[in-house]
């Protein structure tokens, strides 16, 4: 395998006095979709804000390509830049329209020209199903389409590596389909995305590897088919049938 | 943020077995029923409310016309004749209190933008700023406006230092900006502080810098959720812009002193009352309108 996009050596992060993550070591190649799976409170969500520096890490390095994103000297607004995140809460801003929410990056930081901004925001939002949401307010949306409007807000920039953090928890049943769909998509279109996730049947259809969190570590990594069926590890096959059972 | 119900709301409910597809809706018998006993009882809450303001009215007017004083109140505050001679004299003075409203309002918002943000931000260059900027405003809050007004209208003339203003009215309004720029900002600090940390999150991670995040997503929505407390702020400094009167420039509340002093009848502070009332009574309404709005729009927001 070639050079991997994001390599985590070592990463260690407490929450106060409550160490979450022990040492993570993960590697995510390009034009990979890897999904993180793990108990509620195991440190999903606290890794992929490490990943984006949203938390500064204890111990350990991330690198994303030939950076080093845990570097103190580094600017983490230009490194940022390189990453797109999505929510398990979209976190859209109510005051902007979808659009303005979509093409605020684009145009703050990248200086894409206005018009230039909207015409790419318009693309991705008919790529996305929501070409008549440009010109409304996030609170009008669906849960589902107000996530799909916060992917198309993380792609505008047009990331090497996407992390997504159980995008789809906050929605209803019949609209965790439409947004799986637009990540299988994404897939297709060869972008490298890191994600944590409850979906169990998109993970072994859509992943490539499968991670297994517990107890601050990566118990277990390997394709989706072999973790997910023919799991080696006791407490992997545990919280599978845990989550299976439901 | 659940949707759902929001978008059951947007289609009328309709009774089971009523309407088959492409025929026009015809609300129920039931429905038709019940809305005629809502108008019902809309119409006579209506007039309850009417009838009850009728005979309140009556009784306190009853009560303060039968009361001994009466004749007295009447001739010394209700003059009639003495209230059209002076009201012109006092709507000229009130044209400086509007001028010295809206003067003052334009540099309130500044300074307390200017104050609230610099008290909000982390950076470590700004730390001597950010202690004055407290200063100040433990210090302007704590003095009475009026006492502020004394202090700057004599006390910066006094100083005698080159180019401070001398005319009362602009000192008047840079005391009511010192006063008022230490509550704005606080309530502007609130709003700031207002906005959930998930949404500078968000804007940090799309590679906004500190400054385009509070500019482009913190300001707005702390704004929004502000304004309403705001305008409270600005109705009372509509009502305090008659303190600049004990400077002596010819406002309204200072224009009704003399006149009132001159006939001895206090019919002009009635007079000058009622034009500070006709200002704040819309923007008073306007605020409870923002106010509502808001509350909607939190619920909006909370998906409920
Ligand atoms: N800001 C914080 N301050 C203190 N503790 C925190 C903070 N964020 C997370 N934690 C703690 O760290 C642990 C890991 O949290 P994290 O959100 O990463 O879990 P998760 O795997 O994403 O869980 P879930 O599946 O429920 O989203 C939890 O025990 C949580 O209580
Ligand atoms: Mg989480």
């Amino acid at each position: 395998m070639s050079e991997p996009l994001l390599r985590i050596r070592g990463l260690r992060k407490s929450h106060g006095s409550r160490l979450v993550l022990r040492s993570i070591d993960l590697d995510v190649a390009e034009h990979q979709v890897v999904c993180l799976i793990g108990g509620s409170g195991s440190g999903k969500s606290t890794l992929l804000r490490c990943v984006d520096l949203l938390d500064v890490v204890d111990d350990g390095t991330v690198h994303l390509g030939a950076t080093e994103l845990t570097d103190p000297r580094l600017d983490a607004n230009v490194a940022r830049r390189r990453i797109g995140i999505v929510f398990q809460a979209y976190n859209l801003f109510p005051h902007l329209s979808v659009l303005d929410n979509i093409t605020l990056a684009p145009r703050q930081v990248h200086k894409v020209p206005r018009k230039q901004a909207e015409e790419s925001a318009r693309e991705l939002l008919a790529r996305l199903g929501l070409a008549d949401k440009a010109h409304d307010y996030p609170d009008r949306l669906s849960g589902g389409q107000q996530q799909r409007a916060a992917i198309a807000r993380a792609l505008a920039t047009e990331p090497e590596l996407l992390l997504f953090d159980e995008i789809t928890s906050a929605l209803d049943p019949e609209l965790v389909g439409e947004v799986l769909d637009v990540v299988a998509d994404l897939k297709q279109r060869g972008l490298t995305i890191l994600m944590a996730t409850h979906e169990m049947g998109f993970a072994r259809e859509a992943a490539d590897q499968v991670c297994f969190l517990e107890d601050g570590v990566i118990r277990e990594q390997g394709t989706a088919e072999q973790v997910l069926t023919d799991p080696r590890h006791g407490s992997t096959r545990r919280f599978l049938s845990r989550v299976l059972e439901r | 943020m659940e949707q759902q119900p929001t978008a059951e709301l947007n289609q009328p409910a309709q009774p089971s077995g009523q309407a088959s597809p492409g025929q026009e809706y015809r609300p129920s018998p039931l429905q038709q029923e019940r809305e005629r006993f809502r108008r019902t009882r809309k119409r006579r809450n209506s007039w309850i409310a009417t009838l009850c303001t009728l005979a309140f009215l009556l009784a306190v007017g009853a009560a303060a016309v039968a009361s001994p004083g009466w004749d007295r109140v009447h001739s010394l505050f209700l003059d009639g004749a003495e209230f059209r001679r002076t009201l012109p004299a006092i709507l000229s003075g009130f044209l400086l209190n509007i001028q010295m409203f809206l003067i003052a309002e334009v540099l309130i918002l500044a300074l307390g933008l200017l104050v609230a943000l610099v008290r909000v931000t982390r950076a470590p260059g700004l730390q001597p700023v950010r202690l004055a900027a407290t200063l100040y405003v433990d210090v302007f809050r704590g003095v009475p406006t009026l006492l502020l007004v004394f202090l700057v209208g004599f006390g910066l003339p006094a100083l005698q230092l080159q180019g401070t203003p001398t005319q009362p009215w602009v000192l008047g309004v840079i005391a009511l900006v010192l006063s008022y720029g230490a509550y704005v900002g606080e309530v502007l600090r609130a709003g700031l502080n207002s906005v959930h940390p998930a949404q500078r999150n968000a804007a940090r991670a799309l590679g906004l810098s500190e400054a385009q995040t509070l500019r482009r997503v913190i300001l707005p929505q702390a704004v929004r959720n502000v304004l309403p407390p705001l305008l409270n702020d600005f109705i009372a400094l509509q009502k305090d812009t008659a303190l600049v009167a004990v400077l002596g420039p010819l406002e309204a509340l200072r224009v009704a002193q003399i006149k009132a002093d001159f006939a001895f009848n206090y019919t002009p502070y009635l007079g000058a009352a009622l034009l500070f009332i006709a200002v704040t009574i819309p923007l008073t309404r306007y605020a409870d309108r923002l106010q509502r709005r808001a509350a909607q729009r939190t619920w909006a927001e909370a998906g409920a």
